[in-house]
């Protein structure tokens, strides 16, 4: 199984990747000893939308389908957590909350996904319905202000969101500040993993075989629909598990977490870092969420502006991804220092070979 | 016994008939070989055999089941391999990789790596295995599909026009691979336009014209027929 985290659909392997992801994980683990509380939460913010662009990486990158809807999973799962935990009466039960939305995005998903792939919708009309679905939900929850819109004991509240639900809890114990931090390392390390080993597994050869020729594949017995319904289903489960850590974390959630500009954010993040590869997806993403945040701080306007400025550029520029461009050009630079280190004592060695022959 | 039959299929394309209420009958283990002028309707009748196309009327058996609402994937499930006229492979995936996508649901582990090499040593793909798929030839695409067709070991392989693109020297061999399979019990259906390389394949040879069902029969009655020469070749012999 272990084997599976490399192989021809991810970049990165050998000693020098795992060793450098080592150490990039010590930082990670570490981090929260030498800063403050409020830089930790921040952090923990970032790494709550990672799950959702490594969601869109495996649809779109890996499966071929550009889904502009990430945040309509994002949102059931974000209002689902909401409604549970407030429902359920809080404590430990926000876990099964957290678990039971994810389900519930999956669900939404396999829905959709499944009217949609079985009806033959493909290429930009998939992103086109994505994102009509997600708009739709963006304005019917924006519409729920009134007192009569509520699921037991939770107001829905139009805009203003939803509000009042406990964070993840266990007992008497909040997860929250370095804790969620912490919680938020194990699970992108989890998911991560797994998604590598499920793209370089036979599964994950069916997916870029359907990405690449659909007919082809189908053609080799595969039943294509079921395998892009599986990446869809997952792509938004992990959507969906952003959008209940979001909400877990700070305990609101709104409509504007869904709607257009929230659901550009996802594409921005994949298409700049590379949609085509786990590893650039997650680095990449990590990247623009800490600078927009810190721009934000600023100007928000200015933070949207240079996001749009960034597809723009990696539209024209780099196609396949600035992130994963920098990471092939180093891989590349690296092989090509080893060999220039090597060819003289290989040639040496040839040399004396000759002469003991 | 027939191992395919197409009984009373028709297909048309709004006003256009592209194949007029055919019968065709594939027998188990031989190599049937359809021919006819362009137009003739033998890329389209060869698509509803696939499952590509549904057919306007008639329907399709395979080992005596009909077929003729199932979709692609399920007629290769049950036994169906093809290649298509055009080079139809996984172009920015390794050639090895393509390979192994046909392979990987018959066979796992060890088994499956010297199985792909020997397919890849069969079909003078060994050094370029690592290659893209996208970076072969013409000729090597022909021959990496013909690989992933072979590789499902089906009962019976459908090429269509699968020496196009290639040099006499690339088609004899491909003839000849061609009949090595058929000898272990292989069936084959082959679309083509090259009579030389019918000539070398061929048990039975059905011929289409405007969409229907000219002649058939061995390959040596049909190559004989003034009205298939007239049709095919102008008013010139076949052979």
């Amino acid at each position: 199984m272990l084997k599976l985290l490399e192989g021809p659909q991810t970049l990165g392997r050998g000693k020098v990747f795992w060793s450098s992801f080592l150490v990039v994980l010590a930082g990670a683990l570490t981090y929260p000893l030498f800063a403050d509380s409020y830089d930790v939460g921040n952090f923990a913010y970032f790494l709550i939308w990672i799950f959702m662009a490594l969601g869109l990486c495996l649809m779109w990158g890996y499966g071929g389908m550009l889904s502009f809807g990430q945040t309509l999973f994002f949102g059931i799962a974000g209002y689902g957590y909401g409604v549970l935990a407030i429902n359920m009466g809080g404590g430990t039960a926000t876990i099964v909350a957290l678990m039971l939305s994810v389900v519930l995005a999956m669900v939404a998903a396999g829905i959709l996904g499944y009217f949609m792939i079985w009806g033959g919708i493909s290429g930009i009309f998939f992103g086109i319905v994505t994102l009509s679905a997600t708009l739709v939900l963006a304005f019917f929850l924006g519409q729920t202000a009134g007192p009569e819109w509520h699921i037991g004991s939770a107001r829905l509240n139009g805009f203003n969101g939803m509000k009042g639900m406990d964070p993840l809890t266990v007992g008497d114990f909040f997860i929250e500040g370095s804790t969620l931090y912490y919680v938020m390392i194990a699970l992108i390390v989890i998911v991560y993993l797994a998604l590598r080993m499920l793209v370089n597994s036979g599964i994950g050869n069916v997916i870029v075989a359907t990405r690449e020729n659909p007919q082809r594949a189908e053609m080799l017995g595969y039943d294509v629909r079921k395998y892009q319904l599986l990446t869809f289903v997952i792509g938004s489960g992990l959507a969906g598990l952003s959008g209940a850590l979001y909400t877990s974390w700070g305990q609101f959630i709104t409509p504007s977490s869904i709607g257009l500009p929230a659901a550009a954010m996802p594409i921005i993040w994949v298409a700049f870092s590379g949609r085509s590869d786990l590893t650039a997806t997650l680095v990449g993403s990590f990247l623009l969420l800490f600078g927009f945040q810190t721009i934000t701080v600023y100007s928000q306007q200015a933070a949207l502006v240079l996001m749009g400025a960034l597809l723009l550029a990696t539209v024209m520029l780099a196609p396949q991804g600035f992130v994963l461009g920098i990471g092939k050009f180093a891989a590349d630079w690296w092989s090509g220092h080893r060999r220039r280190e090597e060819s003289p004592v290989m040639a040496e060695a040839g040399r004396l070979q000759s002469e003991e022959t | 016994m027939a191992l395919v039959e197409v009984k009373g299929v028709s297909k048309h394309f709004g006003g256009l008939t592209a194949v007029s209420k055919v019968d065709l009958a594939v027998n188990a283990g031989e190599v049937h070989c359809l021919i006819g002028p362009n137009g003739a309707g033998k890329s389209t009748l060869f698509k509803l055999i696939v499952g590509l196309y549904p057919p306007s009327q008639g329907s399709i058996l395979f080992d005596t089941v009909d077929i003729t609402a199932e979709r692609p994937y399920a007629r290769v499930q049950r036994g169906m391999s093809i290649k298509m006229q055009a080079p139809s492979v996984f172009k920015e995936l390794p050639v090895r990789q393509n390979i192994r996508i046909a392979l990987q649901e018959r066979l796992s582990g060890a088994e499956r790596i010297a199985e792909e090499d020997r397919l890849l040593t069969l079909l003078n793909l060994g050094p370029d295995s690592e290659k893209l798929a996208g970076a072969l030839s013409h000729g090597q695409q022909q021959w990496l599909e013909i690989g992933m067709a072979l590789a499902l070991k089906p009962q019976l392989l459908l090429l269509d026009e699968p020496t196009a693109g290639m040099s006499p020297d690339e088609t004899f061999k491909t003839g000849e691979l061609i009949k090595s399979f058929n000898a272990e019990g292989m069936t084959v259906l082959v679309v083509e336009h090259d009579m030389a390389f019918v000539r070398q394949v061929a048990q039975r040879v059905t011929v289409l014209h405007l969409g229907k069902i000219f002649a058939r029969g061995d390959l040596k009655g049909i190559l004989q027929d003034e009205k298939v020469a007239q049709i095919y070749l102008g008013k010139t012999h076949a052979h």
